[in-house]
């Protein structure tokens, strides 16, 4: 059946089955493949995006429950000119990734979270990704990323 | 500025040596643009699935296909047989060891997809490939396969008890292989001489690497070329090449190109050559179309090589004083159902060696029992074999000073190796080419304020908590290389590494690297390398890695040996460039090569003000009219393998602090403190994110995560993320990362490597805090993981004794 939605600020209409999941769609069907698959059983948060604005486990959304929302995935979260979202530049800036691939998710994570607890402290950036898992970095660089990327989104508003 | 290893502290350039430079890599990462193989799509692309086996060890008597090829989208379903008929070899076995009294490593067949038997959980028994993954996993379930379903064997202690089922019908006790190392005649002399004897019997427990980028592969064939291609998340691309097309597909080496782009980390678990490579790699060329596999996380637990698995027995002999006199260790350790690419290698030849530790032990003796089992393969995983061999060390250490009466920093200092002994020989085959141990044990304890653990300890039991402190000292041999001594330790091949600087015609360049990134920072901390000596931007500087038409040949990134190894083969090649672009500048500046100085990135006449920029001399060597034909080349691009004298030695002390909850058995870990002398270091930043990235994972060892088996059925009991607990964000305490350097002897950057240390210090240094927190109820030792179940049980099994003394 064919869904409409906002994706990354653009309108798409896309033709999905019943069980398509929203990971799937965006990956396969419209090649945004920053948002990454990791587990099975919506453990791990690598594939986590923003449906109206707040993060989803988008490896176990279906994709028939969109019609009409607005949908972020990683690859619309920096500028259109290309600018870093906050939160991405505080993950450069304090190494808060490694091999990059339960980056993207992190990040989606990390700024709903912040847009919730605009100034956290440590343990509650930590339970803030507590849905995320990162095997790389030990989380300590992520929870600091996390601190300082909502310190610079409060800076910027 | 030609020597960077002399100069580190005094960081000048911003992308040099010494910098905390932000990575280079990172902006593709964050911006959701890496390329991993599952983001690959090619034309014409198929999807398989692989049909696994539900039983740890059967007999196949049939797969009937016919119901899943007529599925709609299903193109073909490929057997054993299939691979058989096509005559497809076994997978390889790449360091294999040799026994006791000379007798070979077992190798039995371990064909890609099974053939007759099925021998763990998991093992691939037919692969179906449709045109899309839906379609293939549906079909997949269609595909009929009867069993006759077998007797399996588990654990290890099981799988050597006389009438144990067989892994292999021709190898009817299930040892693959028995091995030693030490003099057993001195160890057991030193035993009868000992004022007191430690023991410890204990497990390390068998792990799942779990990289959050599950594995993948996608095969494709170029019938106009004849050229294969894989793309696969691999640590070393080139030795799948080597091992798949030369012993599996028997593909010439110049027809096959194996592809790593971004890899989502691999710990170990993505180093070896896996079934699923071959199957797709072969698959392609039937279909005459790619074949795309990817692996979900619940086919990971059960199809990605598993780690440790060890039980062991061990005794330390000590004199009246606290000296260690000798070390006897005895360990059984799994192989599963089959032996992967590294199997055998790990226990054994990165384990034993390290039993010595940083300690002046004169005798040790160790004995390795490798056996096969009915469950997945295991091999190596981050620290790979030293973890196992710190962890019998030092929980002995702490069991034999408590026993001793003798206080567990003291038992430490009195046994280890002074600073002025190096290069000091251990009874147990290695050379430690430099180290301060000492220096970083004393370091770390004024950090975690050792001496003021008793106020702590008190304040915790006010709350009614148990605490404890850990202390672990570790070595780790490292930089894997070097290939003379690795060869004669039973490795099939070399273990340099290779570089090649590319200079361009404008002065930029592009480093083919043989070592592979997949996390550690590479492409900021070459870059930064050659930013240092040839005194040019990091943003001008390109790394290429993970492409074997690209790249000519590398051994990848395992055992800590991207920089030691690889960083190394850079510092010769970019030491070639110069060493050309010194004769260049020599004739455009009409002076002799002798002359010629390089320094900032300008080569320049001694002693005079004549000079001529490194991008004009790289002009010159690619527009060679005013240019010394007759003598020289054209061109800059220089390639350099390097093949170290001996293995890098990073060592350190690692403290740690828990609070326990009685009542619940809750470990809580409060501090995490480490001292780490781990040679020269390029990039702070880099250092401490792979140092705090393996103290947690070590963490995970001890505290959380276990990979559990049914003993009867073999069915992975711990098959999932919601079964298999990992560490997560909440579960970390802050870690302190400090280095005590030492610079390595022998490579050219002092470099020792810093990927492993954090999993290989962590476990010992967190279970000898949580004995130390129950030591009052007199436990000795606990098994890991220690989890909230296991410790609640020590303390009530003994009895009403679990509150904290106030």
């Amino acid at each position: 059946m064919l869904i409409h939605f906002t994706l990354n600020a653009k309108p798409v209409a896309v033709d999905v089955a019943p069980h398509d999941l929203l990971a799937d769609v965006v990956r396969e069907k419209l090649g945004l493949t920053g948002t990454h698959v990791g587990c099975d059983t919506s453990q791990c948060g690598a594939c986590v995006v923003h449906i109206d604005g707040r993060s989803v486990k988008s490896c176990s959304t279906l994709a028939v429950t969109l019609e009409g929302a607005n949908v972020t995935t990683i690859e619309g979260l920096a500028s259109p000119s290309g600018q870093l979202h906050p939160m991405q530049q505080a993950f450069h800036e304090q190494h808060g990734l490694q091999c990059g691939f339960c980056t993207p998710g992190m990040v989606m994570s990390a700024v709903d979270f912040a847009t919730r607890n605009p100034n956290p402290t440590a343990a509650e950036a930590a339970a803030g990704i507590e849905g995320n898992f990162c095997r790389c970095t030990g989380y300590q660089n992520i929870v600091k990323s996390v601190i300082a990327g909502a310190a610079a989104m409060r800076a910027a508003k | 500025m030609n020597h960077p290893a002399e100069i580190e502290g005094a960081v000048a350039n911003p992308t040099g040596i010494g910098a905390s430079m932000r990575r280079k890599e990172d902006m593709r990462f964050l911006m959701g643009r890496g390329n991993y193989v599952a983001d690959i799509k090619l034309p014409e692309m198929t999807y398989g699935a692989f049909v696994r086996s539900p039983h740890a060890h059967a007999r196949i008597v049939s797969i009937d296909k016919s119901a899943a090829l007529a599925m709609p989208g299903v193109i073909d379903v490929l057997t054993g047989e299939d691979m058989k008929a096509d005559g497809v070899g076994s997978l390889p076995c790449a360091w294999p060891v040799v026994g006791k009294g000379g007798a070979p490593t077992k190798e039995p067949p371990h064909p890609a997809i099974a053939q007759g038997k099925v021998r763990y959980v998991g093992d691939a028994v037919a692969f179906v490939i449709a045109e899309s993954l839906h379609q293939a996993r549906n079909a997949a379930e269609a595909v009929a396969v009867e069993y006759d379903v077998l007797p399996a064997v588990v654990g290890v202690l099981d799988a050597i008890k006389p009438g144990a089922a067989a892994v292999f019908d021709d190898i009817p006790d299930n040892v693959c292989v028995d091995w030693e190392l030490g003099d057993k005649h001195a160890t057991e002399a030193a035993f009868k001489k000992a004022a007191h004897i430690a023991r410890i019997s204990l497990v390390n427990n068998r792990l799942v690497g779990n990289p959050m980028e599950p594995r993948a592969a996608i095969g494709a064939f170029d019938r106009a070329r004849g050229q294969h291609t894989l793309y696969t998340t691999s640590q070393f691309p080139h030795i799948v090449k080597l091992l798949m097309g030369n012993f599996v597909l028997n593909i010439p080496q110049h027809k096959l190109r194996v592809v790593s782009p971004d890899v989502g980390g691999g710990f170990g678990v993505k180093q070896f050559h896996y079934a699923e490579e071959a199957v797709v790699t072969w698959a392609a060329k039937r279909l005459g179309r790619p074949v795309k596999w990817v692996c979900d996380r619940s086919e990971g637990f059960i199809s990605d090589a598993h780690g440790r698995d060890h039980v062991t027995e061990a005794e330390m002999a000590l004199d009246e004083n606290g000296r260690f006199l000798a070390l006897k260790v005895s360990t059984i350790a799994n192989m599963g159902g089959y032996l992967s690419t590294f199997g055998p290698n790990i226990p054994t030849n990165l384990y034993g060696p390290l039993l010595a530790g940083v300690y002046t032990t004169p005798a040790i003796y160790c004995e390795v029992k490798a056996v096969f089992t009915n469950t997945v393969p295991v091999d190596a995983y981050r620290g790979a074999g030293r973890p196992e061999a710190t962890f019998v060390l030092e929980r002995l250490v702490d069991v034999a000073a408590s026993e001793m009466g003798i206080a567990k920093d003291e038992i430490r200092r009195r046994n280890m190796i002074p600073p002025n002994a190096y290069p000091y020989q251990t009874p147990v085959l290695m050379e430690y080419d430099s180290g301060d141990p000492g220096g970083c044990l004393e370091k770390a304890l004024a950090k975690a304020d050792w001496k003021g653990f008793a106020k702590r300890k008190a304040a915790s039991a006010a709350k009614g908590k148990l605490r404890g402190i850990g202390l672990c000292t570790y070595i780790e041999a490292c930089g894997l290389a070097p290939s003379r001594i690795a060869i004669r330790l039973g490795v099939r091949g070399g273990l340099f590494e290779s570089a090649a600087v590319r200079v361009h015609p404008t002065g930029q360049v592009t480093v083919l690297m043989g070592s592979h990134n997949h996390g550690q920072g590479h492409e900021t901390t070459f870059a930064q390398i050659v930013s240092e000596k040839l005194s040019i931007p990091a943003e001008n500087i390109e790394i290429v890695f993970g492409d074997t038409d690209k790249v000519q040949f590398g051994l990848g990134t395992y055992g800590s040996r991207s920089l030691a190894v690889g960083g190394s083969a850079l510092v010769k090649a970019t030491d070639k460039v110069i060493a050309k672009g010194k004769k260049i500048a020599a004739h455009m500046l009409e002076a002799a090569d002798t002359d010629i100085e390089f320094a900032d990135g300008v080569f320049s006449v001694a002693g005079t003000d004549r000079n001529k920029s490194f991008a004009e001399v790289a002009l010159s060597a690619h527009f060679p009219v005013d240019y010394p034909l007759e003598i020289l080349e054209p061109g800059l691009e220089e390639q350099a393998f390097y093949d170290p004298v001996n293995f890098t030695f990073p060592c350190g002390a690692h403290i740690a602090e828990v609070e326990i909850d009685p009542d619940t058995g809750v470990v809580e870990l409060l501090s995490y403190v480490c001292v780490d002398d781990i040679g020269t270091v390029i990039n702070p930043m880099i250092v401490d994110g792979q140092i705090t990235g393996g103290v947690v994972q070590g963490v995970g060892q001890a505290l959380y995560e276990d990979c559990v088996y049914d003993p009867e059925s073999g069915q992975l009991l711990s098959g999932s993320f919601m079964d298999y607990c990992m560490p997560r964000a909440d579960h970390v305490p802050p870690v302190s990362v400090e280095t005590h350097i030492t610079k390595c002897t022998h490579n050219p950057l002092g470099v020792k490597g810093c990927g492993e240390l954090g999993t290989i210090g962590s476990p010992a240094t967190v279970i000898n805090a949580v004995v130390d927190a129950l030591s009052h109820l007199g436990v000795s030792h606990i098994d890991m993981p220690a989890s909230p179940h296991r410790v609640w049980r020590v303390i009530n099994e003994a009895g009403g004794a679990a509150r904290p003394a106030q």
